[in-house]
Protein backbone atom coordinates (compact mmCIF):
# COMPACT_ATOMS: atom_id res chain seq x y z
CA UNK A 1 0.00 0.00 0.00
CA UNK A 2 1.51 3.48 -0.91
CA UNK A 3 2.24 6.02 1.51
CA UNK A 4 -0.25 8.24 0.43
CA UNK A 5 -3.17 5.53 0.74
CA UNK A 6 -1.97 4.52 4.29
CA UNK A 7 -1.97 8.62 5.33
CA UNK A 8 -5.90 8.73 3.36
CA UNK A 9 -7.02 6.05 5.43
CA UNK A 10 -5.33 6.53 9.04
CA UNK A 11 -6.07 10.19 8.72
CA UNK A 12 -10.13 9.34 7.62
CA UNK A 13 -10.01 6.65 10.27
CA UNK A 14 -9.11 9.15 13.41
CA UNK A 15 -11.37 11.52 11.75
CA UNK A 16 -14.27 8.84 11.83
CA UNK A 17 -13.37 8.19 16.01
CA UNK A 18 -13.26 11.90 16.33
CA UNK A 19 -16.81 12.36 14.77
CA UNK A 20 -18.08 9.47 16.47
CA UNK A 21 -16.50 10.27 19.56
CA UNK A 22 -17.98 13.56 19.83
CA UNK A 23 -21.61 12.88 18.14
CA UNK A 24 -21.86 9.69 21.31
CA UNK A 25 -20.52 12.13 23.54
CA UNK A 26 -23.06 15.10 23.18
CA UNK A 27 -26.07 12.43 23.06
CA UNK A 28 -24.57 10.61 26.55
CA UNK A 29 -25.04 14.12 27.82
CA UNK A 30 -28.06 15.16 26.54
CA UNK A 31 -29.64 11.53 27.94
CA UNK A 32 -27.89 12.09 31.31
CA UNK A 33 -29.29 15.63 31.28
CA UNK A 34 -32.87 14.75 30.44
CA UNK A 35 -32.60 12.40 33.50
CA UNK A 36 -31.39 15.07 35.41
CA UNK A 37 -33.85 17.32 34.78
CA UNK A 38 -34.61 20.96 33.74
CA UNK A 39 -32.14 22.87 35.76
CA UNK A 40 -33.61 25.46 37.67
CA UNK A 41 -31.32 29.21 37.73
CA UNK A 42 -31.49 29.41 41.51
CA UNK A 43 -28.47 29.01 43.88
CA UNK A 44 -30.52 25.92 45.59
CA UNK A 45 -31.54 24.22 42.17
CA UNK A 46 -27.79 24.88 40.75
CA UNK A 47 -26.37 22.75 43.80
CA UNK A 48 -29.15 19.96 43.26
CA UNK A 49 -28.48 20.17 40.11
CA UNK A 50 -24.72 19.69 40.66
CA UNK A 51 -24.57 16.90 42.90
CA UNK A 52 -26.91 15.42 40.40
CA UNK A 53 -24.92 15.58 37.49
CA UNK A 54 -21.95 14.39 39.22
CA UNK A 55 -23.46 11.32 40.60
CA UNK A 56 -24.82 10.08 36.78
CA UNK A 57 -22.81 7.54 35.04
CA UNK A 58 -24.02 8.85 31.61
CA UNK A 59 -22.76 12.16 32.10
CA UNK A 60 -19.60 11.15 32.99
CA UNK A 61 -19.72 8.49 30.30
CA UNK A 62 -20.53 11.42 28.06
CA UNK A 63 -17.45 13.22 29.12
CA UNK A 64 -15.15 10.67 28.69
CA UNK A 65 -16.41 10.53 24.62
CA UNK A 66 -15.73 13.81 24.40
CA UNK A 67 -12.19 13.85 26.04
CA UNK A 68 -11.56 11.11 23.27
CA UNK A 69 -12.73 13.03 20.74
CA UNK A 70 -10.15 16.42 22.00
CA UNK A 71 -7.38 13.15 21.87
CA UNK A 72 -8.07 11.97 18.28
CA UNK A 73 -8.65 15.79 17.02
CA UNK A 74 -4.94 17.02 18.08
CA UNK A 75 -3.51 13.26 17.01
CA UNK A 76 -4.85 14.35 13.93
CA UNK A 77 -3.87 17.88 13.18
CA UNK A 78 -0.41 16.60 14.28
CA UNK A 79 -0.26 15.35 10.51
CA UNK A 80 -2.75 16.51 8.50
CA UNK A 81 -3.96 19.93 7.24
CA UNK A 82 -6.35 21.70 9.83
CA UNK A 83 -8.46 22.54 6.44
CA UNK A 84 -8.87 18.76 5.81
CA UNK A 85 -9.84 18.06 9.39
CA UNK A 86 -12.27 20.99 9.83
CA UNK A 87 -14.97 20.15 6.97
CA UNK A 88 -14.67 16.81 6.96
CA UNK A 89 -15.29 16.94 10.97
CA UNK A 90 -18.70 18.69 10.06
CA UNK A 91 -19.94 15.14 9.02
CA UNK A 92 -20.56 14.78 12.59
CA UNK A 93 -23.61 17.03 11.57
CA UNK A 94 -24.70 14.61 9.45
CA UNK A 95 -24.23 11.65 11.87
CA UNK A 96 -26.17 13.24 14.63
CA UNK A 97 -28.88 13.51 12.43
CA UNK A 98 -29.02 10.11 11.98
CA UNK A 99 -28.27 9.04 15.68
CA UNK A 100 -30.75 12.21 17.02
CA UNK A 101 -33.49 9.64 14.50
CA UNK A 102 -32.49 6.51 15.86
CA UNK A 103 -31.72 6.68 19.64
CA UNK A 104 -33.62 9.87 20.41
CA UNK A 105 -36.31 9.16 18.08
CA UNK A 106 -36.01 13.66 17.44
CA UNK A 107 -38.33 14.35 14.23
CA UNK A 108 -35.28 15.47 10.99
CA UNK A 109 -37.17 18.39 9.01
CA UNK A 110 -36.56 17.94 5.24
CA UNK A 111 -34.53 21.34 5.28
CA UNK A 112 -32.35 19.82 7.97
CA UNK A 113 -32.08 17.08 5.86
CA UNK A 114 -31.13 19.03 2.73
CA UNK A 115 -28.26 20.41 4.74
CA UNK A 116 -27.00 17.03 5.85
CA UNK A 117 -27.16 15.89 2.12
CA UNK A 118 -24.91 19.49 1.13
CA UNK A 119 -22.55 18.65 4.52
CA UNK A 120 -22.02 14.89 2.84
CA UNK A 121 -21.71 15.63 -0.69
CA UNK A 122 -19.11 19.10 0.60
CA UNK A 123 -17.17 16.33 3.07
CA UNK A 124 -16.70 14.34 0.16
CA UNK A 125 -15.15 16.72 -1.86
CA UNK A 126 -12.12 17.54 0.67
CA UNK A 127 -11.96 13.86 1.23
CA UNK A 128 -10.99 13.56 -2.48
CA UNK A 129 -8.06 16.10 -1.28
CA UNK A 130 -4.80 15.33 -0.21
CA UNK A 131 -4.83 14.73 3.78
CA UNK A 132 -1.76 16.58 4.27
CA UNK A 133 -0.03 19.59 1.69
CA UNK A 134 2.98 20.70 4.04
CA UNK A 135 5.95 19.06 5.22
CA UNK A 136 7.13 16.86 8.05
CA UNK A 137 6.18 18.32 11.64
CA UNK A 138 8.27 21.73 12.18
CA UNK A 139 10.48 20.44 15.42
CA UNK B 1 -25.53 46.55 16.21
CA UNK B 2 -21.79 47.42 16.96
CA UNK B 3 -21.63 45.21 19.85
CA UNK B 4 -23.12 41.92 17.83
CA UNK B 5 -20.13 42.67 15.15
CA UNK B 6 -18.15 42.84 17.28
CA UNK B 7 -19.18 39.90 19.44
CA UNK B 8 -19.43 37.85 16.00
CA UNK B 9 -15.96 39.24 14.80
CA UNK B 10 -14.65 37.59 18.24
CA UNK B 11 -16.69 34.26 18.18
CA UNK B 12 -15.27 33.51 14.44
CA UNK B 13 -11.39 35.17 14.81
CA UNK B 14 -10.76 33.40 18.08
CA UNK B 15 -12.17 30.43 17.53
CA UNK B 16 -10.34 30.24 14.10
CA UNK B 17 -7.51 31.61 15.79
CA UNK B 18 -7.10 29.55 18.74
CA UNK B 19 -7.87 26.28 16.33
CA UNK B 20 -4.79 27.40 13.81
CA UNK B 21 -2.58 28.13 16.81
CA UNK B 22 -3.14 24.40 18.38
CA UNK B 23 -2.88 22.86 14.75
CA UNK B 24 0.34 24.65 14.84
CA UNK B 25 1.31 23.23 18.28
CA UNK B 26 0.74 19.87 17.14
CA UNK B 27 2.59 20.15 13.72
CA UNK B 28 5.56 21.75 16.18
CA UNK B 29 5.23 18.68 18.69
CA UNK B 30 5.20 15.90 15.71
CA UNK B 31 2.85 13.04 15.17
CA UNK B 32 2.91 10.27 17.58
CA UNK B 33 5.35 7.65 16.73
CA UNK B 34 2.31 4.33 16.27
CA UNK B 35 -1.62 5.14 16.82
CA UNK B 36 -1.61 2.94 20.03
CA UNK B 37 -2.80 4.24 23.47
CA UNK B 38 0.61 4.60 25.15
CA UNK B 39 2.28 6.56 22.39
CA UNK B 40 -1.00 8.91 21.85
CA UNK B 41 -1.24 9.41 25.63
CA UNK B 42 2.88 10.75 25.12
CA UNK B 43 2.13 12.76 22.50
CA UNK B 44 -0.79 14.01 24.10
CA UNK B 45 1.75 14.97 27.49
CA UNK B 46 4.24 16.44 24.56
CA UNK B 47 1.74 18.23 23.31
CA UNK B 48 0.18 20.16 26.17
CA UNK B 49 3.39 21.28 26.84
CA UNK B 50 3.55 23.20 24.00
CA UNK B 51 2.87 27.51 24.24
CA UNK B 52 0.62 27.34 20.83
CA UNK B 53 -1.38 25.10 22.56
CA UNK B 54 -1.84 27.54 25.74
CA UNK B 55 -2.20 30.36 23.02
CA UNK B 56 -5.22 28.49 21.17
CA UNK B 57 -7.05 27.45 24.41
CA UNK B 58 -7.78 30.79 25.60
CA UNK B 59 -8.73 31.76 22.51
CA UNK B 60 -11.10 29.00 21.77
CA UNK B 61 -12.59 29.59 25.03
CA UNK B 62 -13.19 33.28 24.55
CA UNK B 63 -14.91 32.30 21.51
CA UNK B 64 -16.92 29.78 23.26
CA UNK B 65 -17.94 33.00 25.71
CA UNK B 66 -19.17 34.95 22.68
CA UNK B 67 -21.27 32.38 21.42
CA UNK B 68 -23.20 32.10 24.56
CA UNK B 69 -23.65 35.56 25.02
CA UNK B 70 -24.64 35.71 21.36
CA UNK B 71 -26.93 33.00 21.90
CA UNK B 72 -28.51 35.12 24.75
CA UNK B 73 -29.16 37.64 22.69
CA UNK B 74 -30.21 36.37 19.25
CA UNK B 75 -31.78 33.33 17.92
CA UNK B 76 -29.84 30.06 17.60
CA UNK B 77 -31.09 30.01 14.00
CA UNK B 78 -29.27 32.82 13.20
CA UNK B 79 -26.19 32.87 15.54
CA UNK B 80 -25.52 29.45 14.44
CA UNK B 81 -25.49 29.83 10.61
CA UNK B 82 -23.28 32.72 10.93
CA UNK B 83 -21.03 31.20 13.24
CA UNK B 84 -20.78 28.54 9.83
CA UNK B 85 -18.35 31.26 8.40
CA UNK B 86 -15.73 29.89 10.21
CA UNK B 87 -15.20 27.33 8.19
CA UNK B 88 -14.74 30.08 5.44
CA UNK B 89 -12.42 31.85 7.65
CA UNK B 90 -10.38 29.04 9.14
CA UNK B 91 -9.78 27.72 5.42
CA UNK B 92 -8.09 31.22 4.75
CA UNK B 93 -6.07 31.10 8.19
CA UNK B 94 -4.72 27.50 6.99
CA UNK B 95 -4.11 28.83 3.22
CA UNK B 96 -2.23 31.90 4.49
CA UNK B 97 -1.00 31.72 8.09
CA UNK B 98 -0.16 27.86 7.96
CA UNK B 99 0.82 27.68 4.41
CA UNK B 100 -1.86 24.94 3.20
CA UNK B 101 -2.31 24.14 -0.28
CA UNK B 102 -6.01 24.69 -0.48
CA UNK B 103 -7.21 23.36 -3.59
CA UNK B 104 -10.03 24.25 -5.98
CA UNK B 105 -11.40 21.05 -4.63
CA UNK B 106 -11.31 21.69 -1.53
CA UNK B 107 -12.75 24.81 -1.43
CA UNK B 108 -16.42 23.57 -3.00
CA UNK B 109 -16.00 21.06 -0.15
CA UNK B 110 -15.76 23.72 1.93
CA UNK B 111 -18.35 26.22 1.05
CA UNK B 112 -20.87 23.64 0.96
CA UNK B 113 -19.84 22.24 4.49
CA UNK B 114 -20.76 25.97 5.12
CA UNK B 115 -23.80 26.58 3.36
CA UNK B 116 -24.70 23.12 4.80
CA UNK B 117 -24.24 23.98 8.30
CA UNK B 118 -26.46 26.72 7.59
CA UNK B 119 -29.30 25.37 6.09
CA UNK B 120 -29.36 22.73 9.33
CA UNK B 121 -29.48 24.96 12.07
CA UNK B 122 -32.02 27.32 10.08
CA UNK B 123 -34.20 23.51 9.54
Amino acid sequence: MGHERRLRIKTLLVVLTMVLCADIGDILLKRGMTQVGAVQLTWPGLVQAFHLTIFNGMIWTGIFFLAAFLASYMTVLSWADYSYVMPAGAFGYALLALLAVVFLHESVSPKRWLGVMLICVGVLLVGQTKPRTTGEARA
Amino acid sequence: MIQDKLLFAVLILGGTGGEIAVTYGMKVTGEPSELRPVAVLKFLGRAICSGWFWLGVPLMATSFYALLVLLSWKPVSYVIPMSAMSYVVGTLGAKYILGEDVTAARWMGVCLVCAGVAIVAVG
